[in-house]
């Protein structure tokens, strides 16, 4: 843990994931507007005036409230997408790494593989196209896309570990391998599982914030930031911190995962570990 | 010596102009038509591509909405009211090259008003009993009852008259007897018309138009300042409208339209089938900021169905004045003290998208939780219009003098009051001036005290133009985009 926090990238990833995730927090219980309404007298206020921070937008909401309640949106709907890729995507990759070479692992690898030939926007598309727009459907169809992400990341790990002596050891004294999986493989690749969790969990702001923008994902009145910046594009021009604000909140957000997951591989990766020293 | 001078300057610029003079237009819309036959629709893109450009009816309507004039050169009108004459413009000819004659007449009326016809506003023509050809140019139209309005039914652009040859294309390829001619469809972008040289009347000052569809409002701002485009009517983002005003080398030109924009309510879907409940909704909202909110200004408030700028409008807005304190009282006595839950179905305009954003913030306001959804076109007309699957929904009404879509108790928010619609059944065969605008008033009055729908503002028409465009119209009268005078300042 201490290695962890005197590796740069860490903390720097850590302290912006950490100013977003505790605005999210914060807006549960109190934010400087009430989002839900609108204050039309108030609309366009530029950032640091009349006591709003960053300013309101067309419908006079304080942005920085539509960012921090966006905040909660694009971070839960990240969440549970990659908890969705965790869940379903690790089992699926113990399975095929176990019974290799087996038809199983053919049937789980090639259908991961069908799943990875398509864009995945697309298919988020049409996804929310078909059940009609809203977070739970982004969710889902940003989840399905993390399944094949984890299982190829588990069934390569576990592969070379059931090489290992150990497992070797373990089958010798009788333990099948639904349970070798369970006890030996599964805590060995955690750390990578974390690494990618991390990359996984930036993806999926991203592609929220892709879908609300094309106005597939949360729906109004639910503030989101791919939605914010969709709103204030005809508006650029004069009032352009509708959509800087978002953007940059998107941004670093994304920037924050991104240097964190560095950081944590940096540190969990053996081997990159042993070229740097 | 200085008279020399200022002919040699004046012919100088007057070469200088002939030589550089543009004889083209592009102008954009918003909206692509989905075919090209403008008795067949409902779509209103149709009629702002055709309408008067390529199509005419026996009679057309002027910028400012007035009846003038279209293919009948003159009219006689029986003392009972019930037979009209109409005289037929000589030497008329289809694009093909056929003549105009009273066959011609006779067909696209009898197949607009036929059983089977698939016209989007039959009730135009409900009265007629008979259509005949006395002779090539004259046209006798027997009524089964006067009425009042006839001549403005025949001005519409779903009662122009088409070419019996040509009917079978007419979707694809419009044949019309207007200035302009058809020339190309690129499904998705653009329709080409050029001018018809063998045109009856003035011809047009343009050589060639092209209509370019842009549905996007941050293509239609960037297209604009590209200057790829030199008119887009109807504009879609309102917010930049300043900034086009600022920029000398445009032209902003805002006109009245006649669209009614509403908050259509589910008349028959409970709790909207109580009057106090309707009530507290147009209490509930605020027009003002709708009109601030989602149209950054532009747009008259309404208190009914109707459009102000008509010699017989009512001004009812006190009717519905911004109450929410009374909103929530009513709910109360209508049983709803705790509010309730509803949907509010969304088309793409803005005024739409966003108008509905601030009305659900208002309606929470009082209590009312009003579901969001956005709809595409397609599945509006599906859900809403036809298959009447809505609590709320926000959209303008732009055909002209359409208040008598209340009595029809199958329209989509199906309000059916009998009293209202013996009204409009007398006001459709009153012909004096003076009784005609009492009941007008009166009607105006039933559906507002109704609150059949809350009512909200008058829709506003922007055009962009660049600075020398000349002729555009400037109001809506109907849905038209007439280039026939349009042209380029020298």
């Amino acid at each position: 843990m201490k290695a962890l926090l005197f590796n740069r990238n860490f903390a720097i990833g850590l302290l912006l994931t950490a100013v977003f995730v505790a605005g999210a927090l914060i807006s549960f219980v109190w934010t400087p507007y009430d989002t839900s309404g609108v204050d039309i007298a108030n609309k366009l206020k530029k950032p640091l005036s009349d006591g709003y921070l960053l300013g309101t937008d067309h419908f006079g909401r304080d942005i920085l409230s539509m960012i921090m309640v966006g905040a909660r949106t694009s971070i839960a709907v990240a969440f549970v997408a990659v908890g969705i890729g965790i869940v379903i995507g690790v089992p699926l990759g113990l399975a095929a790494a176990a019974s290799k070479g087996s038809l199983m692992d053919e049937i789980i690898m090639r259908s991961n593989d069908l799943v990875f030939a398509f864009p995945s926007l697309v298919i988020a598309i049409l996804i929310t196209a078909i059940f009609g727009p809203s977070a739970l459907n982004a969710i889902i169809a940003i989840g399905i896309f993390n399944v094949p992400v984890f299982a190829r990341l588990t069934r390569g790990a576990a592969l070379s570990l059931w090489q290992r002596d150990y497992i070797l050891s373990a089958r010798v004294a009788g333990k099948g391998p639904a349970r070798i999986s369970f006890e030996h493989i599964l805590p060995n690749v955690t750390n990578l599982l974390i690494v990618q969790g991390t990359i996984q969990f930036s993806l999926g702001i991203l592609a929220e914030a892709g879908l609300s923008y094309v106005g597939l994902g949360a729906q109004p009145p639910i503030p989101s930031w791919g939605r914010m910046l969709a709103e204030s594009q005809t508006m650029i021009s004069f009032a352009p911190h509708m959509a800087l604000l978002p953007g940059l909140a998107i941004v670093f957000t994304v920037l924050g995962l991104n240097l964190m997951g560095d950081g944590l591989r940096d540190v969990f990766d053996p081997r990159i570990r042993r070229e740097k020293r | 010596m200085t008279f020399f001078k200022a002919t040699v300057t004046a012919s100088a610029v007057l070469l200088a102009s002939t030589a550089l003079a543009k004889t083209d237009v592009t102008v954009a819309m918003q909206l692509e038509p989905p075919h090209l036959d403008p008795t067949s629709a409902a779509a209103g893109a149709i009629d702002s591509v055709l309408y008067s450009n390529v199509f005419e009816g026996l009679t057309r309507f002027g910028p400012d909405g007035s009846v003038n004039p279209g293919l009948a050169e003159s009219w006689d009108i029986s003392e009972d009211g019930l037979t009209y004459t109409f005289h037929l413009r000589e030497g008329v000819k289809f694009h093909d090259g056929t003549d105009l004659d009273a066959s011609d007449v006779v067909f696209s009326l009898d197949r607009a008003r036929a059983e089977d016809s698939a016209n989007a506003q039959k009730a135009l023509f409900a009265g007629i009993a008979s259509v005949e050809a006395v002779d090539p140019a004259t046209v006798k139209l027997t009524l089964s009852a006067p009425n009042g309005s006839m001549l403005f039914n025949l001005a519409w652009g779903d009662a122009v008259i088409v070419a019996p040859e040509s009917i079978e294309t007419i979707k694809q390829t419009p044949i019309g007897t207007g200035a302009f001619k058809f020339d190309n469809w690129v499904q998705g972008d653009k329709i080409d018309l050029s001018r018809n040289e063998n045109y009856w009347g003035t011809p047009a000052k343009l050589d060639k138009a092209t209509f370019k569809f842009i549905s996007d409002p941050t293509a239609a701002f960037a297209a604009m300042m590209a200057e790829d485009i030199d008119a887009f009517v109807g504009y879609p983002a309102p917010e930049n409208i300043p900034q086009f005003e600022a920029d000398p080398r445009f032209q902003v030109i805002l006109g009245n339209t006649e669209g009614e924009t509403i908050l259509g309510t589910n008349n028959k879907q409970p709790p909207f089938d109580n009057l106090k409940v309707r009530k507290a909704l147009a209490h509930a909202i605020d027009r003002q900021a709708i009109i601030d909110g989602a149209m950054f200004g532009l747009g008259t408030p309404i208190g009914s169905h109707f459009a102000p700028h008509n010699p017989d409008y009512v001004d009812l807005t006190g009717n519905s004045q911004y109450d929410p304190e009374l909103a929530k009282k009513l709910l109360a006595e209508a049983g709803f003290a705790d509010g309730f839950k509803t949907t509010l179905k969304l088309p793409p305009p803005s005024y739409a998208r966003r108008g509905g954003e601030i009305i659900a913030a208002q309606l929470r306001a009082v209590g009312i939780d009003a579901e969001i959804s956005n709809l595409e076109w397609a599945q509006w007309l599906e859900q809403v219009f036809r298959g009447k699957d809505f609590g709320l929904t926000i959209v303008s009404h732009t055909e002209p003098f359409d208040i008598g879509i209340y009595a029809r108790p199958d329209y989509y928010f199906q309000y059916d009051n009998a009293e209202f619609q013996s009204l409009i059944e007398d006001l459709n065969v009153e012909a004096d001036g003076d009784k005609r605008s009492e009941m007008i008033k009166k009607a105006q009055n039933i559906i507002a005290e109704d609150y059949v729908n809350a009512y909200l503002f008058q829709l506003a028409i922007p055009t962009i133009a660049k600075a020398g465009l000349q002729g555009m119209w400037e109001d809506a009268p109907t849905q038209a985009v007439d280039l026939t005078a349009v042209g380029w300042a020298d």
